[in-house]
């Protein structure tokens, strides 16, 4: 018989079995079919904090935010209906960027599964093609095994977002809560440790290599191999690019960073792509944002592609070695192979000609970078005083420089513009430094990971910077920050009264025809006021350091609102589907020029 | 190029629903479909017969589904191939009598016959269940209802069979170089 002082109810058992997980921090809202767990919160409030959001996405991407500052799964709650459909977003963007996110739902009670019942949504159902799994959990004594299942799946192999679906009835029933419990997870499979015979061959393509690149993506930062990148690059001498989600993976001030490729990449980066022989993707997936038309993609090159999840390896880009394995180990692996090789050779007593043919390789891309200088888009300043948005990206640049000796700094980017000036403009030297939304491109996205993140790094200062339409999307979170005490967020808006990114195309494609894209706004320091936040105006060029130092030192959170140039852009450019090659480079003013189809300087390569 | 995969499936709400939202959304054609228990209780087996040139992309795609404890292709040299249909007919032109001899020789046997109607059902290669069906559409052919795909390698060939052991680690706290000083 079971002592009835062993009964918990659903909700309890879940409690206990997210802090049996680690979990500490929480972001939701509650509602009616998720009650039951948030009575029973209380009981653990003192080791389960709760963090009321004022909308679920913001919740999701909290969670996330939390998630991506710290390695750690992140964990939203909502209940039915609206609630869970409000966390779909968040979720999708989990997915498109591999975050480990645990979300949880309430769900109406299982006799009402399937009557349309109030708030009554299927969630499980509708979040299938954007989650790693997701569970229906409607027997109290199944939590501890979904649970369990649900942080392993999300955290291990290539990490994404797991559902956890909870009628209120099994919230509700009392069980004795069996902790001794097996995964049930036959069909998972993930890899680690690759195969020797892949990482050798490899190895023996890089020896071959005249021109090699690496390509140094988020699994680096996931796996936490960027030590091992470090020592591979050095020991090799292979110049290394990051793509927007591998920022922070290699210190960019090391001789052999090149900067990002694709879309909005420096031109000697993605002229190096279309030039090199040999080409090492580790833990990127060959997004269309950094390969222009894939067809046209590194033609010259032997790819080699490393991820942890085989349905990478040959999807969008063709693999001559497909590499199934973590970041970490098979760079540790390819070390290991490139050392024991250096050392046959020195050994033999013969030269290693290699370093000296890469060496001229490197000063090959260097040479093109002098000709096509990374900022040079940004030295023509328009025929106005106007504050230009990469004075203020210089001057958080160089704060960041100066101000982390100590503690550590976070920057979170929304989606757009401000996004790519960021990846550009800010030099990105540590994992997880820079975290924004990649694959979904979720506009709204950077407000509510700040508070996660804030969260996670407690002694950090987390820098958001973000347009004035993304900001305008979650910016309810300000209240978020100021009612948990969060006093570590600092909000730059990048402020130019459009809809940037999407203005830029319809200036560059579409004969300025800025259709849906002029935006207004409340002036966003009272705003920040409003909430209780520090708020700032800047408006000319020689306030902007000020600014920033003061928000730096700033007791509070605080947000400065940057009113930029309304019609800067984010040069160089691969127009969608085309090939890296073609970059546009320029736009000559417009009143420089009264031919209004032949604005652009256009690099064929 | 029409190619067909088999799984086995954990026996649980939603696995065939992700299973067949995973084909549509990356635009994988199901030809057919079928779906029934498995030698193993707990585990269904799924035969799936896709058209898609590129089957590689889609057995990893398959793969990944937290449900899908194996997936494999088979070939038709390899495997036996079946498919059972029952097909309605309202005899035209003919006599029930000669249409069941018809039948016979196909390797058809009447299952239900009255006045109105006779149901055949033949189980043979999908080209030769394709090849009847199709015969007897101008012999008064009202419904078919055809079973899909199901294989069996010959030989000691195994079909898709579960792995055991599921690697397990507790969540990592982060990698040690993964803290921004």
């Amino acid at each position: 018989m079971t002592n009835a002082s062993e009964l918990r109810t659903g909700a309890q058992i879940l409690c206990e079995a997210l802090i049996r997980e680690g979990v500490e921090v929480m972001f939701g809202i509650p509602g009616g079919a998720i009650m039951p767990f948030y009575h029973a919160m209380w009981e653990y409030r003192d080791r389960l904090r709760h963090v009321l959001c004022r909308h679920e996405q913001g919740a999701g991407h909290a969670a996330e935010g939390y998630a991506r500052a710290s390695g750690r799964v992140g964990v939203c709650i909502a209940t039915s209906g609206p609630g869970a459909t409000n966390l779909v977003t968040p979720i999708a963007d989990a997915w498109m960027d591999s975050t480990p996110l645990v979300a949880i739902t309430g769900q109406v009670s299982s006799a009402l599964l399937g009557t349309d019942a109030f708030q009554e949504t299927d969630i499980t159902g509708i979040t299938i093609p954007i989650t790693k799994h997701g569970y229906l959990v409607t027997d109290a004594r199944d939590i501890p095994r979904v649970v369990r299942e649900a942080f392993h799946l999300a955290s291990t192999g290539r990490p994404g977002p797991v559902l956890i679906d909870v009628t209120k009835d099994a919230q509700q029933t009392r069980v004795a809560p069996n902790w001794d419990v097996e995964l049930d997870l036959p069909g998972y499979q993930f890899f680690t440790d690759p195969t020797p015979h892949a990482v050798h061959a490899a190895a023996t393509l890089l020896a071959g290599a005249v021109k090699p690149l690496i390509l140094a993506g988020n699994g680096v930062i996931q796996s936490g191999a960027s030590r091992q990148l470090l020592a591979f690059a050095e020991a090799t001498r292979v110049p290394v690019i990051t793509t927007l989600h591998g920022k922070g993976a290699f210190p960019e001030d090391h001789e052999l960073a090149l900067g990002m490729p694709g879309m909005h990449g420096w031109v000697h980066v993605n002229r190096a792509i279309q030039e090199c022989d040999l080409l090492i993707n580790i833990g990127g997936r060959f997004d269309d944002r950094v390969t222009g038309k894939a067809s046209t993609f590194a033609p010259k090159a032997r790819i080699v592609h490393v991820d942890v999840d085989g349905s990478e390896i040959g999807k969008l880009v063709r693999a001559d070695v497909g590499i199934v394995g973590d970041a970490r180990e098979v760079l540790s692996e390819l070390l290991r192979l490139v050392v024991a090789d250096a050392t046959l050779l020195r050994e033999a007593g013969r030269d290693d000609g290699r370093f000296r043919t890469r060496a001229l390789w490197l000063a090959e891309i260097r040479q093109m970078q002098t000709e096509h200088k990374p900022r040079q888009a940004y030295a023509q300043r328009p025929h106005t005083a106007a504050l230009m948005p990469h004075d203020v990206y210089d001057a958080l640049d160089a704060s960041l420089r100066d101000r982390t000796d100590g503690r550590g700094a976070r920057v979170i980017t929304d989606v757009g513009q401000h996004q790519m000036w960021a990846a550009q403009l800010i030099e990105w030297r540590k994992p997880r430094t820079h975290i924004t939304s990649g694959g979904a491109g979720t506009m709204g996205f950077a407000v509510p990971a700040a508070l996660g993140a804030a969260l996670a790094c407690p002694d950090e200062t987390i820098w958001v910077v973000v347009g004035d339409g993304g900001f305008q999307m979650t910016n309810q979170e300000l209240a978020t920050i100021r009612q948990e005490r969060v006093h570590n967020v600092k909000v730059a808006i990048i402020n130019n009264g459009y809809l940037g990114m999407v203005r830029q195309w319809q200036e560059l494609f579409e004969g300025r025809r800025y259709s849906g894209t002029p935006l207004s706004g409340p002036c966003f320091a009272r705003l920040a006021d409003a909430y209780g936040l520090r708020g700032l105006t800047v408006e000319r060029t020689e306030d902007v350091r000020d600014a920033i130092a003061l928000a730096w030192d700033h007791h509070e959170s605080v947000v400065i609102d940057f009113r930029v140039e309304r019609e800067a852009n984010v040069f160089p450019m691969v127009p969608a589907g085309k090939s890296i090659g073609e970059m546009i480079t320029a736009r000559h003013e417009p009143n420089d020029c009264n031919d209004r189809n032949n604005h652009h300087e256009t690099l064929r390569t | 190029m029409k190619h067909t995969l088999t799984a086995l499936l954990q026996d649980r709400p939603g696995a065939l629903n992700r299973t067949v939202s995973l084909f549509r959304r990356r635009g994988f054609n199901i030809e057919s479909l079928s779906v029934a228990p498995s030698e193993t209780p707990g585990l269904s087996r799924v035969t799936i017969v896709v058209d898609e040139p590129n089957i590689d992309r889609v057995v990893k795609q398959f793969t990944r589904l937290i449900e899908v404890v194996d997936v494999s292709e088979t070939t038709s040299q390899r495997a036996v191939e079946r498919e059972t249909a029952l097909v309605k007919v309202q005899p035209r032109g003919v006599t029930p009598a000669e249409l069941t001899a018809l039948g016979a020789a196909a390797g058809a046997r009447v299952v239900d016959a009255d006045e109105a109607a006779m149901i055949f059902e033949i189980t043979d290669t999908p080209d030769t269940v394709a090849t009847f069906v199709h015969g007897l559409r101008e012999l008064g052919l009202v419904a078919v209802t055809r079973t899909g795909r199901v294989v069996m390698p010959r030989g000691e060939v195994p079909l898709a069979i579960p792995t055991t052991s599921v690697p397990f680690t507790s969540q990592a706290d982060g990698a040690s170089d993964d803290v921004a000083a």
